[in-house]
């Protein structure tokens, strides 16, 4: 059962499935056409010059960067103290209660967002970067939770006693000795929290009263061929950012497990 | 059953405190509106009593929110089908195939394109498979064709491509976690016996790693039912789905009551289907007994 050589190269051609459209962005991105097509027309920075000149799209970004911020940091907040609780302690409604944190990841996004807007129009909450902020961390916390709860369960409990026996309080011994140790799995959930609020569409879309948003901004202007370039641009930007963010957290995530001393299985989830 | 919370219980409902709030205030308080709105009398942006039930009467009669909910049905599962069936064979060399320390580095790879924006892949499709996009100018140049195929046109048939490409990490992960857990010594021991290698695969490795395959089934299916972004950019919105219609009822006309029974017959609908799906993987996991 060694080489597999058709499995392998049915593999290669999956990945490239997957891959192909990805590719195509930084290859349509440098050419010198406003036409999305082969053959290639030369080598041009051009689309990359106009994207960084779009005003709209600098404030989409900004408002962006703000909202995924403190989704981010709303979020792994929640998830800590979820996971910390679930990992730690027996207490009645335990199921229930992470049944509904969790819900988001298996309930269609649409519905979430419908129904608090329809809670949000309701009892007259005007639409804003703060309920879109709200909607996401819905979204985001059952990831948080599931990186963090791996993070707490591959904590030995006898160094946190230790601790406590030398005299520590249980807030200090939090602090010294528990939060350094899952500070790795703090920094993946962050940073996986903040990648998903960064490319969100249908709550930024929904909860976010017409504000620019990049999803938003990028699902509006593909509609307009001639804007589609920069946007080309833009995506091999976002892609290439997204990249970086995704290795640092895996990396975090690796040296987290090292540190508690178990060992590598499998990727994200 | 004690009366009084002991000391561990306590500790942990306040350490959860602050989520559970969040989440009943933000998602179980909208969610037990939408379904009471579904039952009250509906006027453009406003709800009010008696309690009726001829939003769901409305539902029942109007074809068309029968057509959508079955099209999206149908949409979902064949790309549920082609998405899990495509995953398989990557899954299993991945688990059987490759060397551990090397296992994580490629999942790695098959997850990053899900993390890179979704809207940009979605996009990118309509680039891809629209008039005189990468496709047509590509088949064009080659001498395949003179005309422009113009996929997209195609609204539904389109909508598939892009949402099996879409949702296709999703199915890798549940059945490599399947396929780890398969005991290596019953695969042996089938061959021992006389089994081919492809029978011991039918036999025992297939029936072993169906709750992995309906875990990714489900996982694909639910987040592909709901998708509002492919139909509405890919499909030009010319055959909007569960998601579409829903968006159409609550904002465009405002009809929040008849938008929230739609809502929760969709939601039934997923529910349903999910329990058919578990209630499979059930049987499956009974049979290993």
């Amino acid at each position: 059962m060694k080489n597999a050589p058709f499995l392998r190269s049915y593999t290669l051609f999956y990945l490239l499935f997957l891959y192909g459209p990805i590719l195509l962005l930084p290859i349509f991105a440098f050419n010198d056409s406003r036409v999305v097509a082969f053959p290639l027309q030369g080598f041009t920075t051009q689309w990359f010059a106009e994207m960084a000149a779009d005003q709209n799209l600098r404030n989409a970004a900004k408002n962006s960067l703000i909202i995924a911020l403190s989704v981010a940091s709303i979020s792994t907040v929640l998830g800590i103290f979820a996971a910390r609780a679930s990992v730690r302690y027996r207490f009645p409604g335990k199921g229930p209660i992470l049944g509904m944190v969790m819900l988001p990841l298996v309930l269609p996004e649409m519905i979430v967002a419908m129904a608090l807007l329809v809670v949000l129009l309701s009892i007259g909450i005007p639409l804003s970067l703060f309920t879109v902020i709200l909607g996401q961390v819905l979204i985001c916390t059952p990831f948080a939770v599931a990186i963090l709860t791996s993070a707490f369960q591959s904590l030995d409990r006898s160094l946190e006693e230790a601790a406590l026996d030398l005299g520590e309080t249980p807030l200090s011994t939090f602090r010294l000795i528990v939060l350094p140790l899952v500070m790795p799995g703090i920094m993946a959930s962050f940073l996986i929290c903040f990648t998903i609020s960064f490319d969100e569409f249908i709550i930024a879309n929904f909860l976010g009263s017409g504000q620019p948003i990049l999803s938003v901004y990028i699902f509006g202007q593909f509609r307009f061929p001639a804007k589609v370039p920069s946007m080309l641009a833009l995506g091999t930007v976002l892609v290439l950012f997204s990249i970086i963010l995704l290795g640092f957290a895996e990396y975090m995530r690796r040296r987290g497990i090292a540190k508690a001393g178990g060992k590598d299985s499998g990727g994200f989830l | 059953m004690a009366q009084i919370p002991s000391a561990e219980a306590r500790a942990g409902l306040k350490l959860i405190s602050p989520t559970a709030i969040y989440v009943i205030l933000l998602l179980a308080v909208p969610l037990a509106t939408v379904l009471v709105y579904s039952i009250l009398t509906g006027s453009r942006g406003n709800v009010s009593l008696p309690i009726t039930g001829e939003n769901y009467a409305e539902l029942w009669s109007r074809p068309v929110y029968g057509y959508i909910m079955l099209k999206s049905l149908l949409v979902a599962l064949t790309v549920t089908f082609i998405t899990v069936m495509l995953a398989y064979p990557v899954a299993y060399f991945v688990s059987f195939h490759v060397k551990p320390e090397r296992k994580s580095l490629w999942l790695f790879l098959i997850t990053i394109p899900f993390w890179t924006s979704y809207i940009i892949r979605v996009s990118l499709w309509f680039v891809i498979l629209g008039y005189d996009g990468v496709v047509d100018s590509t088949l064009m140049s080659l001498g395949f064709m003179d005309t422009q195929l113009n996929i997209a046109s195609y609204s539904i048939l389109s909508i598939i491509i892009v949402l099996a490409h879409a949702y296709a990490p999703f199915a890798v992960l549940p059945i490599f976690v399947s396929l780890e857990k398969v005991d290596r010594s019953l695969l042996e021991a089938g061959q021992d016996l006389g089994e081919s290698r492809w029978s011991t695969f039918l036999r025992v490795t297939l029936p072993l790693s169906m709750p992995g395959v309906i875990a990714a089934a489900l996982i694909v299916f639910i987040p592909t039912v709901g998708d509002y972004v492919t139909p509405e950019l890919v499909g030009d919105g010319k055959e909007p789905m569960i998601a579409n219609l829903i968006e159409t009822q609550l904002l465009k006309l405002a009809n929040f009551a008849q938008g929230s029974a739609f809502a929760v017959a969709s939601m039934l609908m997923v529910g349903i289907v999910s329990v058919v799906f578990v209630l499979l993987n059930r049987r499956f996991i009974g049979g290993q007994k």
